[in-house]
């Protein structure tokens, strides 16, 4: 029977901790959708996403008012489209095409991003990958809800460093193209190692091939709830404070698994996996700087801070683990820096500088994400960027990902404001000194030594 | 078919859980448990009922109990038992 201090403790963690469901991730499989023939290819696209997503957005609302927890976003990703529209697409503007067609069919289901506008060339390009990736600015300069990833390495096969390269300038593109904006194109832009298939968060969120036809992946969140019952074991040891975020991680993914089974089962679609991440939001008590500071630092960015996260990461994979059959994804903490008040703040008061960032990449769940960077930031910097990231990525056999948006326009010391859930943020100094003779060089760095595993 | 928790949090006075049951009866909702506490002034009450035999639609009772809450000044939250079992039992 449950009790009454059980049924307070949920709906305090919901309405003044903000524990939620950050998201339904409806993954679809495009590739029955594949002609030769552009235009239906495209009415192929729209028809099967509309039909499969129709009553995502209102599922969704159902199962939110009747369990009282909040599910903030219902999303759909979608099989990387430089495999879909390979056979129709002879240009970059023809992918351009399919990118208006994603978003209609995003807008007319009533999802508010739909990742999948992807390529994975870890280990090389095909024409339909370059075109696809050549195309992106232009694709979200002209989409509203399109997102777009691009995987550029992995364990297994190395880095490509000619699509490192391409990147810097891709970046930098869709920064120019979405100016007016406040560069906003490259916060729905999103560059990988090791991406996971099954990763219901974007703006990295793509169906990959290994998937079903259809699934429903649910990513749960509460940074709020964790820092709530951190501040109850102030002062204790590790092994207090670890066995406290574990606890919690527990219920909180539980509270996901409820939601993810239920959806599955009204949608008739397959239930995937649970990915168990920290996702910030910008509102106060939201916060993974939150956390790390509760732990007992002064500003996240301090020392300490990547042995914080590190212990993080880890607790709430190991609480998460038994609480879903299905875990997958990132599963761990996200460190976006505009999406956080407290990594806001650890900014502002120059606490935080992108080399610690990249250092606590190591032991997040993904990487440097939402980086506000100088507008004239070189294309080859953000490319060493890109390449650093993904060698941490590659080495330590872990996710990775670069999203950084340079400002056009703004300068270190300035803020940058991007709306609702992607915040705000303050532009970061990069280093300023030349990369450009490295990533000039194109090629393939090798896989690693521990790559050889069969 | 799973039970519902209805929770009532708020300034106590006369009539709440009159006016709840009253709601409640009159959608054939059977009640099964009741627990309340008064601390400090506030009114706690949190009922197992039983939605099976109602003809109302579950989302038409959620909001039809919240604009109830607001009307006699308290919080009537109406949510369905298993985010409560799933959460804290294994």
């Amino acid at each position: 029977m449950v009790t009454i201090l059980e049924v307070n403790e949920t709906n305090k963690m919901i309405e003044q901790e903000k524990l939620d469901v950050r998201t339904i991730t409806l993954g679809i499989s495009l590739l029955d959708c594949c002609d030769s023939d552009l235009d239906a290819l495209n009415r192929n696209i729209y028809d099967k996403i509309t039909r499969l997503a129709k009553d995502l957005v209102s599922t969704g609302r159902e199962i939110e008012l009747e369990y009282g927890i909040p599910i903030v976003n219902k999303r759909i990703s979608v099989t990387p489209i430089a495999l879909v529209g390979g056979r129709a697409c002879r240009s970059p503007e023809d992918f351009v095409e399919i990118a208006k067609t994603l978003d209609r069919a995003a807008r007319d289901t009533g999802v508010n991003f739909l990742g999948g506008y992807s390529a994975i060339v870890s280990k090389g390009m095909t024409p339909a990958d370059e075109a696809l990736i050549r195309s992106i600015p232009a694709a979200l300069s002209s989409t509203e809800r399109v997102c777009s990833s691009v995987n550029i390495g992995s364990t297994k096969t190395g880095i490509n460093m000619d699509a490192v390269k391409l990147m810097g300038e891709i970046v930098r593109e869709t920064a120019e193209a979405t100016k007016e904006n406040n560069s906003l194109g490259c916060a729905k832009l999103v560059v990988l190692c090791n991406a996971p298939d099954d990763n219901p968060f974007m703006a990295g969120a793509f169906h990959g091939v290994s998937e079903a036809d259809a699934v429903i992946n649910v990513g749960v969140s509460g940074p709020g709830v964790i820092k709530h019952a951190l501040e109850g074991v102030r002062g204790k040891n590790f092994e207090i404070l670890c066995e406290t975020v574990k606890r919690t991680a527990f219920k909180v993914t539980r509270a996901g698994q409820l939601v993810a089974q239920e959806a599955s089962e009204r949608l008739g679609i397959p239930f995937g996996i649970v990915d168990l991440s920290l996702a910030p939001t910008p509102s106060v008590g939201d916060s993974v700087a939150g956390i790390l500071e509760e732990m007992g630092l002064e500003s996240v960015g301090a020392p300490g801070t990547t042995a914080a996260l590190a212990l993080l990461n880890d607790q709430v994979k190991k609480g998460g683990i038994m609480a879903s059959s299905f875990v997958g994804g990132l599963s761990g903490a996200f460190i976006p820096v505009s999406e956080d008040q407290g990594m806001i703040d650890a900014v502002n008061r120059g606490a935080l500088t992108l080399e610690k960032l990249e250092a606590m990449t190591c032991v997040c769940s993904v990487g440097l994400d939402m980086i506000a960077i100088p507008g004239d930031t070189p294309a080859s910097t953000i490319s060493g960027i890109i390449a650093d990231e993904a060698a941490i990525g590659m080495i330590n056999n872990k996710t990775t990902a670069v999203r950084l948006i340079p400002v056009i326009g703004k300068d270190v010391g300035e803020t940058v404001e991007f709306g609702g859930l992607l915040g705000h943020a303050p532009v970061q100094q990069v280093n300023r000194f030349c990369c450009a003779d490295f990533i000039n060089r194109g090629g393939r760095i090798p896989a690693p030594i521990h790559s050889f595993k069969n | 078919m799973s039970k519902t928790i209805i929770t009532v949090v708020g300034k106590d006075t006369v009539g709440i859980i009159a006016k709840v049951c009253t709601y409640l009866a009159d959608n054939q909702v059977n009640v099964e448990d009741i627990s309340q506490t008064i601390v400090q002034g506030y009114f706690n009450m949190m009922m197992i009922v039983d939605t099976s035999g109602s003809t109302k639609p579950y989302a038409g009772m959620v909001t039809e109990l919240d604009e109830l809450g607001d009307a006699i000044g308290v919080r009537i939250r109406c949510q369905r038992e298993d985010i409560f079992t799933k959460m804290h039992r294994i």
